[in-house]
């Protein structure tokens, strides 16, 4: 990259530092630099580094001793994997699992179809003061909180005020309970999920398709391709390394869900539960209602675990294939 | 009738202008459908109660009024100090988040610097792995003790390595090597080089960093919701998730122990939507202006190691 090309221009003040003072000649150079990237050293030592650890408490029956964090890390008793199995022989993990997986991959599908759909729509439109209307609004909603957005979804679907009821049973219907009623959910999660990020989404395909040299469209046209055909040979292929990389961020998170989305959209309901639970908010009700930390934990480690996992192989598959999207 | 029309190529790279129309509309409805439901609920916190009451919830109310915002500034109480609680929580995270993620960028970003490598790795490890929820939350709990205290809301993102990403492209791009290591020869220290050499030039990327840094103090909910079990520091996204079910929340400074009684009377449904106004209301208006910066942060983009 650019940084090894200026390396060779830096002056050669450093060398290796074998004796002590060598080293603290070497600290002494970089002593502003290294002041620089304390704090946020700190906090990933503080808020990285030993959380990771204090995962251990998957392994152990966690009893806070008033003697201090550390101490009670040491001195709480390993289960082994006792944690794990209480877990995965629980009702609650099948259930946790086909949801929290299967709203991940619907929204890594859909989300994948409409930004790129968009993006490239966008790259397209004809006015230029149409497109900057239309970009702003759709990226309203995502700089909005899910505290909010569960406000304006209410409006319409509250059971006796809600707009839609209001329609159902002004043209002679029943009003449909729909905080009470598990069937629409799936769709309106998906919908709200789509409908918040797609703004932001489409920003990355909109600039790469806007970015892409216009001869290529031309050359493209002298050969007679018409709109339909200079997306799928010219558009398309440029937005693939960016698609890709896109993919791979996003495929590390297929065990992980959007806490928001999930908690508070469907306002605590209760018969929800079935079609809205996932890993974070289970991880979260199990430590705030029945305050088990082994086992939420446990969760939460199985999830990171999975994660970091994917993202390795795909990082792994993708340099193969095309080694210039790939992540490290 | 035909208009003589000069063509350019750019028109012809475009959409054909029956496609043009076709996609115009899709855009139109789905950009509606994306600002509309913030005008609706500016509608419904200005309508009177008994309209919501009789009517349910409509897109043109037959009685307007400021009754809602009325109540909610007579009560006073809870909705300036959640006010209150937000800003401080913004201005001050924002302050130490982008403190923090500029100077340990420039660091990383620094060829001279013999840990540069090091340190990117340190920090780029944290994008790969989820600490999780529960040993995060013991660490500020139990590690720092930061329950039910300020400050838990603001050092869990005090940090943030994405930015630190988006600022290492900023300095590599758009500082040039040169400029810094002329300050350097002119007998600069490097923290003098950085603050007045380096920093002017990085004003864009600061910008951007600190935007997404507002954005995401002011509307964080999450921290309030684990670490606030009883104090009274309640920024407003805590506070609309509170009064989703029990607007009573709100009454409480007004009259304690007879916050019930109170809370029969006022126009509750207008009320809610009142305060989500007034969480929302500051984005809405400074939206136009940094939605620029923010799409010009997204693609700096080069976020690759």
């Amino acid at each position: 990259m650019d940084s090894s090309t200026a390396v060779a221009q830096a002056p050669a003040t450093k060398q290796s530092g074998t004796t002590k003072r060598g080293f603290m000649r070497t600290l002494k150079d970089n002593g502003t630099y290294l002041l620089f990237v304390l704090p946020g050293t700190l906090f990933l030592i503080v808020f990285f580094y030993i959380p990771v650890l204090a995962n251990v408490v998957a392994f152990q029956n966690f009893q806070y001793d008033p003697q201090g964090f550390v101490y009670s890390l040491i001195h709480s008793p390993f289960v082994g994997f006792k944690n794990f199995e209480f877990f995965f022989h629980s009702a609650d993990f099948g259930l946790v699992l086909r949801n929290t997986v299967g709203y991940s991959l619907t929204f890594l599908g859909l989300n994948f179809v409409f930004a790129i759909f968009f993006g490239i729509v966008m790259s397209q439109m004809r006015s230029k003061r149409l497109l900057k209307v239309y970009q702003t609004s759709m990226l309203f909603p995502y700089f909005l909180s899910w505290a909010i957005l569960a406000y304006f979804l209410y409006a319409f679907l509250s059971t006796d005020k809600g707009v839609i009821n209001h329609l159902i049973t002004g043209s002679g219907g029943t009003a449909i309970d729909f905080y009470n009623n598990p069937t629409f959910w799936p769709f309106i999660i998906i919908f709200m999920g789509v409908w918040k990020g797609i703004g932001y989404n489409s920003i990355l395909y909109f600039a790469t398709a806007s970015g892409i040299d216009p001869s290529y469209y031309d050359a493209a046209m002298i050969d007679g391709a018409n709109k339909w055909q200079q997306i799928k040979n010219v558009t398309l292929p440029h937005i693939l390394p960016v698609a890709t990389l896109m993919l791979i961020l996003n495929i590390g998170g297929i065990f992980r869900s959007d806490f928001g989305l999930f908690y508070l959209l469907p306002r605590e309901s209760g018969t929800l539960i079935n079609v809205t639970q996932t890993f974070d908010t289970y991880i979260y009700r199990a430590l705030t209602t029945t305050n088990d930390i082994g086992m939420s934990t446990a969760a939460g480690l199985v999830q990171s675990v999975v994660g970091a996992v994917l993202i390795i192989i795909t990082n792994l598959i993708v340099r193969k294939k095309q080694p210039e999207a790939a992540l490290f | 009738m035909r208009k003589k029309k000069t063509v350019t190529a750019e028109d012809i790279r475009k959409f054909s202008s029956g496609t043009n129309l076709f996609f115009n509309i899709v855009l139109g409805i789905f950009a509606l459908s994306c600002v509309l439901p913030f005008v609706f609920i500016i509608i419904l916190s200005l309508t009177k109660e008994t309209d919501i009451t009789q009517f349910g919830y409509q897109f043109w109310p037959k009685h307007w009024s400021l009754g809602s915002y009325q109540y909610l500034g007579n009560m006073g109480g809870q909705i300036f100090k959640s006010l209150a609680v937000t800003i401080f929580v913004t201005v001050v995270g924002t302050v130490i988040n982008t403190t923090f993620v500029s100077t340990y960028a420039y660091a990383i970003s620094r060829p001279n610097f013999k840990f540069a490598r090091f340190f990117t790795i340190f920090a780029l490890i944290s994008l790969l792995f989820t600490p999780g929820m529960v040993p995060t939350y013991l660490v500020v709990t139990k590690m720092l003790g930061l329950q039910d205290n300020v400050w838990s809301l603001i050092l869990p993102m005090s940090f943030s390595v994405w930015n630190v990403l988006i600022m290492r492209t900023f300095y590599m791009t758009s500082v040039p090597e040169a400029i810094v290591e002329s300050a350097r020869m002119d007998g600069a220290s490097e923290f003098r080089t950085f603050r007045s050499i380096v920093v002017p030039l990085a004003v864009p990327g600061i910008a951007t960093i600190s935007l997404f840094t507002t954005l995401s103090y002011w509307n964080d909910w999450f921290n309030a919701l684990l670490y606030m079990s009883s104090s009274t520091w309640i920024p407003l996204q805590y506070l609309l998730v509170k009064i989703q079910n029990d607007i009573s929340v709100l009454a409480q400074q007004a009259a304690q122990g007879g916050a019930t009684q109170i809370a029969n009377q006022i126009p509750q449904e207008g009320m809610r939507f009142a305060v989500v106004v007034v969480a929302t209301l500051p984005i809405a208006i400074t939206y136009p202006f940094f939605q620029k910066y923010f799409v010009k942060g997204m693609t700096i983009g080069g976020v690759k190691g």
